[in-house]
């Protein structure tokens, strides 16, 4: 049946299509009609673009007929999140800044996939400009966790996490900031990636904070996280900031790397603010990794503590000046209202953002600002060194490290009304970021309320192929990931 | 950093080119000024001998040679402009 | 009371790259508005910057003409404020750690006339950094239009020390400067073009006193002549509102270098906060001693050094030295026209490369570049004449047919048969003859009245059609009349 299709992983997909057993059009299609079933429900997207969604399948089954296929994802439906340019498509941010923008140019993660024959499939739903932890924050819709439709699927990539577990698409791709693939992975049961700094091009990807910005995928298995991982990472010279390195075979690797392996439990992670029944999951998971004859020792991560204050002075300073381009003159909104040139600017900013991102540009601004700046930001990059340096010290002696994805599973819609409590979901992903390593969160269970938790596994820099193996190992040993949410 | 964060918001406004409502200014002091006591305990760090890290992984020199390549048609360029004329953005008048 | 005034410069000059700093879409002057965009150009949601190696060399190279310490690493920093013609509402600078620190420029002083070589004088610099220009804002009567063909442009920043003492100082400095800009490749200056553009801060102060003076920025200054008189004017200004007790306001003032009149611009509405940090999206810049060699070697002669090379080596007069050595194609066109020829002949060549060249290429509205003239054809030339072959008349008319077809003077000199070293008996049976049929000279000249021998050169000239080397015909002469 057409959801059995749908809720497929990449891997399935792909040996079906090579097979001919499905085409491209007949699993794009399902995914149009399952979309369309429970849309309303779920609001995971922005925009969706059936007509061409089924053009690009149609090319794909043109190319598998004449034995031209691309490789495991051509054919593949795959949503992205409204951050990442794709040449012609809506690029809205979350924003009513951009509810009109189209974009005139392919995000380098989009080519790729592109070049790979995937099917870009509709505009994943956010919180504005990548700004948030719940989607909550979107100008146009706030999206369902799809296992609890009262709950938010966290954020900011939640429209991407939501989207897949609701079988709306075969994988996505998310940006993660401070944790913004990593918690939706949890709070909706998938698995999420953030790569290390560098490894995924930011072409294309609207920039929130550009130190800590990373595009990576959302997938149903950890193998299906590899087979896109390989599809979008690579150095592109477009950006100054990617990494020349080789991108070893990632979906190769999770067989050929077994462990065992030496994992960190940072002790700082396991305190107050966790929710007992993530903690008991996570305990569960660590005897798991013993039980394969890994060995589990505690780490220290003793700046820990101001992970969350680095985070937003770096992430708002930079964000202050990234969001300054949308400013009513040459593509976005602009106030009706503007009779001078600062009325543009003033009234259109006023219009076009909502109320966090004018939070976050007005700290950003203020920290910036003439006076502060040693104060806050140098003294942010300098404390950011020390939590580097601490994740690499641990690295003297494990291979990765463990923790929760989030204290808590998915909240409430509406629950975290003051923002502190908000930025507090972010505390075990956002030293990652500041650290620039890659994290993966992978499905470990339910609460007993049947809300999906999430473990995290962070690895070195650039060691991905190792990250995914030790995920690898949890993952395809647990069925956690072949639960479907009842909508 | 000081003893007590003051957040000047309508200097700060003014600097971000944020038109805020009175009711905003009086939120955002508040849930700002919260966040600014959260950071309050940096001052307890000792990074009298830290670097700051600008970038995670930082490369020096990354550069591309300078061979001019094609860029966007006008009509791509002004795609999404609220107002254009003659080619060109149109905005209100500006004094300079 | 006597005052003194202090000045600094500030000048923008766009570095002549084929592509934008940061973005590889093309970059020039005078293209349809908005064609040379991209979407780092325009800001565009997710674009980003990438350094453009050229700019780079072609900065470092600046700082090596101008005697600068180049840093060792330096890093780029968004300046942060809202304008139009500002995409992305930040500009990409170089805030506290500049790619070239300190330096001079040589400058040289008007002298007494324009023959004498002035008073030669070093300005020192503060900085040099490289940036990004901004788009360009058309105003109309009710609203602005706003083309960023211009924006991304690399654009040098060259800061000068509150150095300079008066408006030909600054004439003189903004001179150098260009010179050495289009020198080495680096820029072409043409302020018209907004390619070299310059503030001036201007202060006074009494004689003696070493603090300074309240400072005004002097805008608009869209010529190096609009300099000069800008910062005149503006001194005299001050001083007049000192004298009649006033004191100077720290203001920006726009200068109408027709009307010869400043105004004041309107006060700024806010004090400026740029919130100045390092740009997470560019990696930073480390400049290692190969890389500053392999500049360092592609860097010219620097103007002055050369001006002082030709007045020592060629014994050229100052007056040839300031044509030949601004223009660098015509300096080296000068030195490869000297190797070609014989030692000690770099005066004769000059002559020729200044009085008939230059003319040439006047009057035929060309450039040195496009002339068929070769710098070996210069030293042929020289040579024919020094060696008697033809006379300065005839070099003339050679040059006039090598200038029109590119012939080798030579060839020209033998398919017009205009040699005339080449029948010595000839020429003196002509002297022979001019003797014999004027007895009365001949007369007055054994007499002793010595320029009674003008009168045999008339009939010789005429018998060898004006070919006869005059140098040649005298001598003769004079060995047959005192043989008698």
């Amino acid at each position: 049946m057409a959801d059995d299709l749908t809720f497929s992983t990449i891997a399935q997909l792909a040996d079906r299509l090579a097979a001919r057993d499905i085409s491209a059009r007949e699993l794009t299609q399902a995914t149009i009609d399952h979309t369309s079933a429970v849309e309303n429900k779920v609001k995971a997207f922005n925009s969706l673009n059936p007509e061409d969604a089924l053009a690009q399948a149609d090319a794909s089954d043109a190319r598998r007929a004449v034995g031209q296929a691309l490789g495991p994802l051509d054919g593949v439906p795959i949503s992205l999140k409204d951050v990442i340019a794709v040449k012609d498509q809506p690029l809205t941010a979350g924003s009513k800044m951009l509810e009109n923008y189209v974009s005139p140019y392919d995000a380098t993660v989009a080519s790729k996939l592109k070049q790979d024959g995937a099917v870009l499939w509709g505009r994943t739903n956010l919180d504005e400009f990548a700004m948030g932890s719940s989607t909550e924050n979107s100008a146009f819709a706030t999206t369902r966790n799809p296992y609890d439709l009262e709950r938010v699927p966290g954020g900011s990539s939640g429209g991407s996490a939501a989207a897949l577990a609701a079988g709306q698409s075969i994988a996505t791709l998310g940006s993660d900031t401070g944790g913004s693939i990593r918690q939706p992975a949890a709070f909706c049961n998938v698995v999420g990636l953030k790569p290390t700094y560098g490894l995924v091009s930011r072409f294309g990807l609207a920039a929130f904070a550009s130190s800590l910005d990373q595009i990576g995928p959302f997938a149903r298995t950890v193998e299906d996280a590899a087979i896109m991982l390989g599809a979008i990472a690579g150095h592109d010279p477009r950006d100054s900031t990617s990494y020349k390195t080789d991108i070893p075979g990632y979906r190769a690797a999770l067989a050929e790397k077994k462990g065992p392996w030496k994992l960190g439990i940072p002790k700082e992670y396991f305190g107050d603010g966790l929710d007992p029944e993530v903690g008991a999951a996570i305990e569960t998971a660590i005897a798991f990794y013993r039980d394969q004859g890994c060995e589990v020792r505690e780490v220290s991560l003793p700046h820990t503590e101001h992970c969350l204050s680095v985070y937003y002075i770096i992430a708002t300073a930079e964000a202050s000046s990234n969001l300054a381009r949308y400013d009513g003159v040459r593509y976005t909104h602009r106030s009706a209202d503007a009779k001078d040139v600062l009325d543009v600017y003033y009234k259109s900013r006023e219009e076009g953002f909502g109320p966090e991102v004018k939070r976050r540009v007005i700290l950003g601004t203020y920290v910036l600002s003439s006076g502060y700046y040693d104060a806050y930001y140098l003294r942010a990059q300098k404390v950011r060194t020390l939590i580097r340096q601490d994740f690499l010290n641990a690295y003297e002696s494990v291979d990765a490290i463990l923790t929760p994805t989030s204290p808590t599973p998915a909240f409430k819609a509406g629950e975290k009304a003051d923002p502190l409590s908000m930025y507090l979901s972010d505390i075990y992903t956002i030293g990652v970021n500041l650290a620039g390593l890659p994290g993966i969160s992978v499905p470990a269970g339910f609460s007993s309320a049947g809300l999906p938790i999430g473990l995290q596994l962070i690895g070195q820099p650039y060691q991905e192929a190792d990250l995914l193996a030790i995920a690898h190992a949890y993952d395809s040993a647990h069925d956690w990931s072949a639960q479907r949410p009842s909508l | 950093m000081p003893d007590t964060p003051e957040l000047n918001i309508d200097r700060v406004a003014e600097l971000a080119r944020i038109a805020l409502t009175p009711e905003e200014k009086a939120e955002f002091s508040a849930q700002l000024g919260e966040v600014l006591q959260h950071v309050e305990q940096l001052k307890k760090v000792d990074v009298s001998a830290v670097e700051p890290t600008a970038h995670a992984f930082a490369v020096e020199n990354v550069w591309a040679d300078d061979v001019a390549q094609e860029g966007l048609p006008v009509q791509e360029a002004l795609r999404n402009a609220p107002a254009q004329r003659d080619n060109m953005i149109l905005v209100p008048k500006v004094v300079e | 009371m006597n005052y003194e005034a202090v000045i600094g410069l500030e000048v923008h000059v766009q570095v002549k790259t084929a592509s934008k700093i940061f973005t590889r879409v093309g970059q020039g002057y005078g293209h349809a508005e908005n064609t040379l965009t991209d979407p780092v150009v325009l800001a565009l949601p997710g674009a980003l910057p990438v350094m453009n190696k050229a700019a780079l060399d072609a900065v470092i190279k600046a700082g090596l003409m101008l005697h600068c310490d180049i840093a060792e690493v330096c890093k780029w920093d968004r300046k942060n404020y809202f304008y139009p013609d500002s995409p992305k509402n930040y500009q990409i600078s170089q805030y506290d750690q500049p790619i070239c620190n300190g330096g001079y420029v040589e400058i040289e002083l008007p002298a007494s006339s324009r023959n004498v070589m002035g008073e030669h004088k070093q300005i020192p610099l503060t900085r040099i950094h490289l940036e990004e220009d901004v788009g360009k804002l058309n105003h109309g009567a009710h609203d602005s239009l706003v083309d960023y063909n211009r924006a991304g442009t690399p654009l040098m920043e060259i800061v000068s020390e509150p150095a300079i003492q008066s408006g030909e100082e600054a004439y003189a400095y903004l001179t150098a400067l260009r010179t050495m800009m289009v020198y080495a490749g680096i820029s072409d200056c043409d302020m018209e073009k907004g390619q070299m553009r310059c503030d001036a801060n201007i202060s006074i102060r009494p004689v003696g006193q070493t603090e300074l003076g309240t400072k005004v920025e002097l805008k608009n200054l869209n010529s190096i002549s609009y300099v000069r008189d800008g910062i005149q004017h503006e001194i005299k200004r001050q001083i007049a509102v000192v004298q009649k007790g006033g004191t100077i306001v720290q203001e920006t003032r726009d200068f109408d270098g027709i009307a010869g009149t400043s105004q004041s611009l309107r006060s700024k509405e806010e004090a400026h906060d740029y919130r100045y940090f390092p740009d997470p999206d560019l990696m930073p810049v480390r400049v290692d001693d190969t890389w500053k060699q392999r500049l360092a070697d592609e860097c010219p002669e620097r103007p002055f050094d050369k001006q002082r090379r030709f007045m020592a080596d060629y014994n050229l007069p100052y007056t040839a030295t300031s044509v030949l050595v601004p223009d660098l194609a015509l300096s080296d066109y000068f030195e490869a026209a000297v190797a070609a020829s014989d030692k000690g002949q770099a005066k004769q060549v000059a002559n020729w490369v200044i009085n008939d060249l230059l003319r040439e290429l006047g009057a035929a509205g060309q450039d040195l570049a496009d002339t068929r003239v070769t710098p070996a054809h210069i030293a042929e030339i020289v040579k024919l004449v020094d060696a008697g072959a033809i006379n300065s008349n005839i070099a003339r008319e050679v040059f006039a047919e090598t200038f029109a077809s590119g012939e080798s003077p030579a060839a020209v000199v033998n398919r017009k048969g205009l040699g005339g070293e080449t029948n010595a008996d000839e020429l003196e049976q002509w002297c022979r003859d001019a003797i014999a049929g004027n007895d009365k000279a001949r007369e007055q000249f054994i007499g002793g009245k010595e320029s009674a021998i003008n009168a045999f050169k008339g009939p010789v000239m005429k018998a060898s059609r004006g070919k006869a080397n005059p140098k040649l015909v005298d001598e003769t002469l004079r060995r047959l009349l005192a043989e008698g």
